[in-house]
């Protein structure tokens, strides 16, 4: 993380977030509260570089190393109380902005920003210290369960002592019962489970943290659409209750049920930040790749833009 | 004519998901498939293209059982594209196992040639989703079973995608058996709906 003088700190907690309609580079929903007169999340100027070999060179000792930027100039805040969901194409670097809050970063990657969680700036291990203990993630993929250790233990998690070690056993009980996931469920393998029962275990897995921010990675492909929706609701329900979700998804259907502010993400950067009633009509959107997005919907036009797209 | 006749399938020491059960897909039909979490529609996908034996029942292609050696007249497009490709292959390699890299499906489905030397963990989910389609296409298959193959895709390239495959499966009179969790987009691709 790149260190931001003190001066510049006290400028952004000096600043007017109820009146201010627009500022650093964001919207408010009616649902955003500056508890604490800040953001629960805000990351500003983000940027995400790989270093990598050149593989256009021939000899593959020689082969020289290069930077891909795959992430710039980006910036998103959650508030308290509400959903923000980041849309966008696939391959746009959606899943790295979820690794940056995480503090997940390959060791080939070079990461520039600033990260604000819960009023503090956060370098790097700080965030990996609030992993689980303030910032919990439902990662995209079913791989990152462990596949050797029953779902149910998994869930459960790692407790303090044997209080915490109860608290979280009735919790995990609870949270499958509201999920539909059978209690026998929790002495099955990961394997054993359709993919749908994946998500809700990694959900679950989440919850069971009792978090302040939840960083969704796309979180409901393979759910049918009413466990997406129940899910979704639990965000929701989640978010009302005083925390925050990022939602990082690309079923813009789903997302406009659940959220207060959508980010539309293209090519590494958020080009346009808006409400979700905007979403009722293209004329509302800024962004050509938004209006793009809307005209693609199997709801609407199911169209593909001119030109063959921008894939 | 797909046909799935009389399938039985459970998992061990599971009660069975289907006993019994039959379905047809004609060619250059695309038939929806639907029915609740975990009751067994990708297992039904695995089945039908030949990834797994029905306990009791038959598969047929055309009238005949799946072949066991060869490409698979039926091919499957999976929910989770990370596990249908070898981690240590590189993606030209992960396409060239269905025989010479078709540039037209490249292009179709918008692969950049600066991806065909990464290595599956160097690409996002919906970038590796489009390798598995055109490997897939390219063993010129009679049928494709598309398992919720656009749900990690954004809504452009999910109407891209689809636009493509339902021409190049009518022009070619492929039958197509898909699971999606958005009814929405069933009532756009889909012929016919199936309750599982």
């Amino acid at each position: 993380m790149v260190e931001q003088s003190n001066e510049s700190a006290f400028a952004h907690e000096q600043t007017d977030h109820a009146s201010a309609e627009l500022h650093h580079h964001h919207s408010h929903a009616t649902a955003s509260k500056h508890i604490g007169g800040h953001h629960l999340l805000q990351v500003e100027n983000l940027g995400v570089s790989f270093s990598m070999y050149d593989s256009s060179d021939r000899c593959f000792f020689r082969a020289r190393k290069r930077t891909v930027q795959v992430i710039h100039d980006l910036s998103v805040s959650v508030h308290a109380g509400e959903i923000v969901a980041v849309v966008g194409a696939s391959g746009s670097g959606k899943t790295l902005l979820a690794d940056s809050v995480l503090g997940l970063f390959e060791p080939n990657a070079t990461v520039t920003g600033t990260i604000w969680f819960d009023g503090r700036q956060c370098d790097a291990r700080d965030l990996e210290r609030l992993r689980g203990r303030g910032i919990s993630l439902v990662p995209q993929s079913s791989a990152n369960l462990d596949p050797l250790m029953k779902v149910g233990r998994q869930v459960r998690g790692v407790a303090k002592d044997a209080e915490d070690a109860k608290r979280r056993a009735a919790l995990q009980r609870e949270l499958f019962a509201r999920y539909g996931l059978e209690p026998q469920v929790a002495n099955l393998y990961p394997f054993e489970l359709s993919g749908g029962m994946v998500r809700r275990v990694l959900l679950c897995c989440a919850l069971v943290d009792e978090p302040k921010l939840i960083v969704a990675d796309e979180p409901t492909p393979g759910l049918d659409l009413d466990l997406a929706v129940r899910a979704l609701d639990d965000l929701r329900s989640f978010a009302d209750g005083g925390g925050g979700v990022l939602l990082i998804t690309h079923d813009i259907e789903l997302a406009l049920r659940v959220a207060d502010r959508v980010a539309v993400f293209k090519d590494g950067t958020v080009v346009e930040e808006t409400a979700v009633a905007n979403f009722a009509s293209p004329d509302l959107l800024r962004h050509p790749f938004t209006k793009e997005l809307w005209r693609a919907l199997p709801d609407h036009d199911f169209d593909i833009p001119k030109g063959g797209g921008t894939c | 004519m797909l046909e799935a006749l009389d399938i039985r399938f459970a998992y061990p020491g599971d009660r069975p998901l289907y006993d019994g059960f039959s379905l047809s897909v004609d060619k250059g039909e695309r038939v929806a498939l639907s029915s609740p979490s975990g009751t067994g529609k990708t297992t039904l996908c695995r089945i039908l293209s030949g990834y797994l034996r029905p306990q009791q029942g038959r598969v047929l292609v055309d009238g005949v059982a799946l072949p066991k050696r060869g490409a698979c007249p039926v091919q499957l497009i999976g929910q989770h594209p990370e596990r249908m490709v070898d981690p240590r292959m590189r993606m030209r390699a992960v396409l060239e196992e269905a025989g010479p890299v078709r540039s037209d499906l490249c292009e179709a489905l918008g692969i950049r040639e600066e991806w065909m030397l990464r290595h599956p963990h160097e690409l996002s989910g919906g970038e590796l989703q489009r390798f598995c389609i055109v490997r897939a296409l390219a063993s010129n298959p009679r049928y494709l079973i598309c398992d919720e193959t656009t749900a990690m895709l954004d809504a452009v390239t999910q109407a891209q995608v689809w636009r493509f495959l339902m021409e190049y499966t009518s022009d070619r009179e492929i039958g197509v058996l898909l699971v999606s969790h958005s009814p929405a987009l069933l009532r756009r691709v889909a012929t016919r709906m199936v309750e599982l």
